[in-house]
């Protein structure tokens, strides 16, 4: 077990180091020189020169990335091209309200979808089953960000539920903070719920029909107690899912944020990425990775809880 | 006696299970077919039978040892070399439902490793071994779902045969199949030995299936062979106790004399 | 046998549908196909269909309504809305195009490569496939934005890389449950090159599925490209939908319809392409639809009217089973198809019956009938099954019933100890507490020839061999103390020396606890090892029931002649069948 949990760890540690360097030289391949986009046209070639300088840019490549990458293993990220503010004090601000989305959307769809999933895998064909179906096309078909509009129209600014925009901190108010992010996580949310639900519900009848379950009843167990070993066996798929939703949820909730008009890390982003700002652009790659390391170590130990062959290999 | 068609020599066969642990399927097996014979290889799972015949076909690495064929060293046949035995050495495969590509027509499958070799005047042998395996002509034009277990066993022997090799390994051949089906296609076997003198390794677990086809018996337990000899013989009074053994656990269709076996049997199995 | 058997007439004319006239028979797949073929003629047409240059600004027009040569009204820069949503289509196909290709390309090939070679292979490209999905894509396509975000084609392509592992997991599978089939070991041998091997068959095996995931992807391509250009990414001189989505966000409150439109575009571009997916899936997964619950009532109905007379006798006056008319029924698209048809039987207490037929007879639906265990679909009519005198209900099982399968490995859940499949039903059915539970379970597992039952306690499923956790299935069904042992081909999957452990370990059991034991099987030698009577079946009747000793010499049906007859025992070997074709041959030439 302890040596399952040291290649996993190992594993996510590579997986950081490739991606953050494969981006940091995506980045400069893609951006190329930075100043014309960080100072505007109307600046002098003196002016680009001095900020090349001052940024470093006129180092040689691989210096750059060896002063980016020795300091980024030490969790300095740099500071941003356009203001000089530490990247690290901008995602600080930040990255807690995209987690904060993410992470309530997530449980959204683990606790919903689970609960959907099991009612529709015991009664394949019922009405909640045929419902679930059409969901998972209705809503895998619209994306999320056209999910929050539609919401954000309807209980916003219509019904005036919840604010349509902006941003409160759970020290500043908890009620405040649980409004604010309730469209968005729920806006989110859609979409996973059906897939976790649809996961389960699959693999739920795929077990079902398995040689164990009928030995089960053989034995006499209550539909409770079958249902129970059938959970088990199917939950690693729908785990699986979830945890490759929590990825697809970072992503997604970029385009929310922009809608709900959050101070998370998709203006931010958004904001880098037109003007080339390649320190917080890596900034937020390696603490995206460094979430969704973190999950899939999570994943990979409840894997190994679950399903014993899977410690064993 | 003539110069064996197959000659095995003392094979070593190891399965990689890990990166450190290796499994040794075969310890050192010795054994040989003549032209037009059919050889059996009898033992339990885990013995190590089915890789010997693996082995032969190439879908195995052999660790140590010589495979000869005709007199030339096959053991490590490779690519086009290999690609050229299969105008000799063929196989049947035990499971009829998933030795044949359910996406084909038995047509396409038949062909299929006529067209490999380049042949042009691929339908008409196709019909004529449909001919041969006793299945109609119209087959050609349908798909394996449309068959039954035994139609598809014949239609694996039929692809085995399309090539007139000199030797099929015959791999379980008939264990899936109802005894009724396995009767008669065992007298298929038979038959086709008969009219085209191919010779056969028969790799099963059944030691009535092996004396009704083969000429010789050996007998494997553990990668290793611990008997061998002449069908009658091997199948009816084994002198290895694990042959023994075997013979005694398989139960026979008549409760009078099943109760005599299977007193010997408790005997044996209590002082072992 | 746990299948549902399915006879099929020797070269019957069997109807043989094409996966294109199958999907043209759902209305929901018609339906979204027609409305994808609308939109990519739009697409196409769009320079000819679109009444202004979608680029022309008008300032008469700015946020103008609907109406009058402006079908849709203006944007906020005062450009056709019309134009503009059909210009916008050809941008959106023409990504979703890029992009599956883009994924098709690198996904299919490094699928089917790592799924068939393995090895070295297979672990490099998985480790890339996961770690891409690893990556948050959005962030890393607004890097790629950053420098080269007017270049629409290059953006296409970096999401086609990132929607790429979708390709590859689905080709992966395939390829490695294909690579494992007998027919890729047969062609090698026959002779067939790699390239050959992967061209054919692992292109055949992976083509369907892929077909699907093209749909699905295609769907989601569409709208991470529209997230892409809501967030402002992409040359404004090429109309797309997200953009004008953005546009419509600005003034979301005071004119809604200009968001409407290219929502509803969208929105109905993606929900055609994910109704397409999904009806493929339908159409190629092999899962048995569930009959709805109105099919099941008519199905007990036909069966309850069936005219069948019922075929076996009784022959006990005090049963430990009986069962009177038993007739099995599964609902297909042609009409109920009868597996049982009319079985009566019964076994004494302390009887050994067996229950003898080759593969169809519906000797497994029978005793699955008899356990209320029937796969979905399945339905059982019978006027009469008793258990030791007592209707069968679901207190019955477990407790009077216990039942031994056929395939030891997938009866054991692969999730718990064995501890727990012994101590689970003696806890929860028979109401021991936890310390007695294990007491038993200890004892029933040395009883069965344990030598170290608490290793065997302590391991999982996966840890034991199979002649072990056959033994591990009998213990559980002998802990309860049943009245009648059910056992379904229990020898079957086992190697031959660990078949007569097994017959031997039943016998005892069931002699030592007065049992009534019910064996099922297709092997005339087990029922000669074990069976007191025997009932043989063929075609879901009983064509013969009697005394095992009267069943071997007299057999009164020539179906049972047949069997015995076809076993292979003390019949000639190949030398005297040589012998005999010879002196045959000769007597011909004569």
């Amino acid at each position: 077990m302890l040596s399952f949990i040291a290649k996993r760890l190992m594993s996510g540690v590579l997986l950081l180091v490739v991606v953050t360097s494969g981006t940091f030289f995506l980045a400069h391949a893609a951006v190329g020189d930075p100043t014309p986009g960080l100072l505007g046209n109307s600046a002098t070639p003196a002016q680009q020169a001095a900020l090349r300088a001052r940024i470093g840019y006129d180092q040689p490549l691989l210096v750059q990335f060896w002063n980016w990458f020795s300091h980024a293993v030490t969790g300095d990220f740099g500071t941003s091209w356009r203001n000089f503010q530490p990247v690290n004090d901008q995602m600080a601000l930040r990255v807690p309200v995209t987690l904060s989305v993410v992470v309530v959307a997530t449980v959204l769809a683990a606790v919903v979808g689970v609960a959907v999933g099991i009612v529709c895998g015991l009664r394949p064909g019922g009405l909640l089953d045929r419902g679930l179906k059409l969901a998972s096309v209705v809503l895998f078909a619209l994306p999320g960000f056209w999910v929050s509009l539609v919401l954000v129209t309807w209980f916003a600014i219509e019904l005036k539920w919840f604010p349509a925009i902006g941003y409160v901190s759970p020290d500043q108010s908890m009620t405040g903070w649980l409004r604010s992010i309730t469209l968005p996580a729920v806006s989110l949310a859609l979409g996973a719920i059906v897939m976790v639900a649809e996961q389960l519900r699959n693999g739920f009848l795929q077990v079902a029909g398995q040689d164990f379950v009928r030995t089960l009843r053989a034995r006499g167990l209550s539909d409770r107690r079958v249902t129970a070993h059938v959970l088990r066996n199917a939950s690693p798929a729908a785990l699986t899912v979830l945890a490759l939703l929590f990825v697809g949820l970072l992503g997604g909730a970029i385009v929310v944020e922009i809608v709900f008009n959050l101070p998370g890390i998709g203006s931010l982003t958004q904001s880098a990425s037109q003007i080339g700002d390649i320190p917080v652009l890596l900034g937020l790659t390696a603490v995206t990775v460094v979430f969704v390391v973190i999950v899939n170590f999570l994943l990979d130990l409840v894997l190994g809880w679950v399903n014993p062959k899977v410690r064993d290999r | 006696m003539t110069a064996p068609l197959l000659a095995v020599e003392d094979l070593v066969v190891d399965y990689r299970l890990h990166r450190k642990l290796s499994l040794r399927a075969l310890k050192g097996v010795s054994l040989s077919v003549g032209p037009g014979e059919c050889v059996g290889l009898v033992g339990e799972s885990g013995s190590g039978k089915s890789t010997l015949g693996k082995a032969v076909l190439g879908l195995a690495a052999v660790t140590s040892g010589r495979i000869t064929f005709d007199g030339t060293d096959i053991t490590h046949a490779r690519g086009a070399a290999r690609r050229r035995l299969a105008n000799d050495i063929q196989v049947v495969f035990q499971d009829p439902y998933g030795s044949l590509d359910p996406t084909m027509t038995i047509g396409e499958v038949l062909a299929e490793p006529l067209v490999a070799a380049g042949s042009r005047n691929a339908r008409a042998v196709v019909a004529e071994m449909l001919d041969h395996v006793r299945l109609p002509a119209d087959s050609v034009h349908r798909y394996p779902s449309e068959f039954s277990g035994g139609q598809r066993q014949r239609i694996a022997i039929a692809r085995a045969l399309v090539r007139r090799p000199r030797l099929i390994v015959c791999d379980e051949p008939v264990s899936a199949l109802d005894l009724t089906t396995q009767a008669t296609v065992l007298d298929l076997f038979l038959d086709l030995q008969r009219e085209t003198g191919v010779s056969y390794l028969f790799v099963s677990h059944d030691l009535g299936v092996v004396r009704r086809v083969c000429h010789r018996v050996s007998v494997m337990y553990q990668g290793e062979i611990v008997e061998s000899g002449d069908a009658r013989t091997v199948t009816r009074t084994p002198e290895h106790p694990y042959t023994q053994r075997l013979l005694l656990a398989a139960p026979v269709a008549d409760p009078a004399r099943q109760s005599e076996r299977r007193a010997v049997w408790l005997a044996l199995r209590d002082t072992a | 046998m746990t299948a549902v058997p399915t006879p099929l007439a020797p070269l019957a004319a069997v109807k043989r549908i094409s996966l294109w006239r199958r999907y043209l028979r759902r209305p929901l797949g018609v339906v979204a196909l027609a409305v994808f073929a609308f939109v990519v003629a739009v697409a196409v047409l769009a320079p000819w269909l679109a009444p202004f240059d979608p680029n022309l600004v008008d300032f008469r027009i700015t946020r103008a309504a609907p109406g009058g040569e402006h079908l849709l009204g203006g944007d906020s820069a005062g450009r056709d809305v019309l134009s503009r949503l059909l210009h916008g289509a050809r941008t959106t196909l023409y990504g979703a195009v890029i992009t599956c290709a883009a994924g098709v390309l690198l996904g299919v090939p490094a699928g089917v490569a790592a799924g068939y070679f393995g090895g070295v292979t297979d672990r490099v490209c998985s480790w890339i496939s996961d770690a891409l999905q690893s990556v948050p894509g959005m962030i890393v396509l607004l890097v790629v934005a950053a420098g080269t975000g007017q270049d629409f084609t290059v953006l296409m392509v970096a999401l086609g890389v990132f929607l790429a592992p979708g390709y590859y997991r689905i080709t992966r599978a395939r390829a490695l449950a294909v690579r494992r089939e007998p027919y890729i070991d047969a062609a090698r041998v026959a002779g067939v090159t790699n390239p050959r091997i992967l061209r054919t068959h692992m292109l055949r095996a992976v083509y369907a599925p892929i077909v699907v995931q093209t749909a699905l992807t295609a769907g989601i391509a569409v709208g991470m490209q529209a997230g892409l250009q809501f967030l402002g990414i992409g040359s404004a001189s090429t109309p797309s939908w997200g953009q004008m989505m953005n546009d419509g966000f600005q003034t979301m409150l005071t004119q809604p319809l200009i968001l409407l439109w290219p929502s509803i575009a969208l929105g109905v571009t993606i929900a055609a392409l994910a109704f397409i997916g999904s009806t493929l899936a339908d159409l190629i997964s092999v899962r048995a639809d569930q009959p709805s619950r109105r099919s099941r009532g008519a199905v007990r109905r036909e069966l309850s009217t069936s005219s069948q007379v019922p075929s076996g006798v009784h022959v006990h006056e005090v049963c430990a089973l009986r069962v009177e008319n038993l007739r099995v029924g599964y609902a297909t698209e042609s009409g109920v198809k009868e597996v049982v048809r009319g079985v009566s039987l019964d076994a004494a207490p302390g009887e050994v019956l067996g229950i003898v037929g080759e593969s169809g007879s519906g000797k497994t639906q029978t005793i699955f009938a008899v356990l209320d265990l029937l796969p979905a679909g399945g339905t059982a009519v019978a006027d009469d099954i008793r258990v030791a005198g007592q209707a069968v209900d679901k207190r019955a099982l477990g407790r009077s019933i216990g039942y031994v399968p056929q395939e030891p490995m997938s009866n054991l859940d692969p999730c718990y100890t064995i501890e727990h499949h012994l101590v689970e039903p003696l806890r929860h059915v028979h109401g021991l507490s936890k310390a007695d539970a294990r007491a038993r379970a200890r004892e029933v597992l040395v009883r069965v020839g344990i030598t170290d039952p608490d290793r065997v306690l302590r391991s999982y499923p996966h840890q034991i061999s199979g002649g072990m956790a056959q033994r591990v299935l009998i213990a559980g069904a002998v802990a309860g103390r049943p009245a009648l042992l059910v056992a379904d081909e229990p020898t079957t999957a086992l190697d031959v020396t660990v078949q007569a452990e097994v017959l031997e370990l039943l016998r005892e059991l069931q002699q030592e606890y007065g049992m009534a034991l019910v064996i099922v099987t297709h092997n005339f030698g087990v029922v000669a090892d074990i069976c007191d009577r025997v009932v043989v079946m063929k075609d879901g009747r009983i064509v013969e029931t009697g005394a095992v000793e009267q069943i071997f010499r007299q057999p009164a049906d020539l179906y049972t002649a047949e069997l015995i007859s076809a076993s292979l025992d003390d019949t000639e070997g190949r030398h005297e069948l040589d012998e005999l074709a010879r002196v045959g041959g000769e007597d011909e030439t004569r």
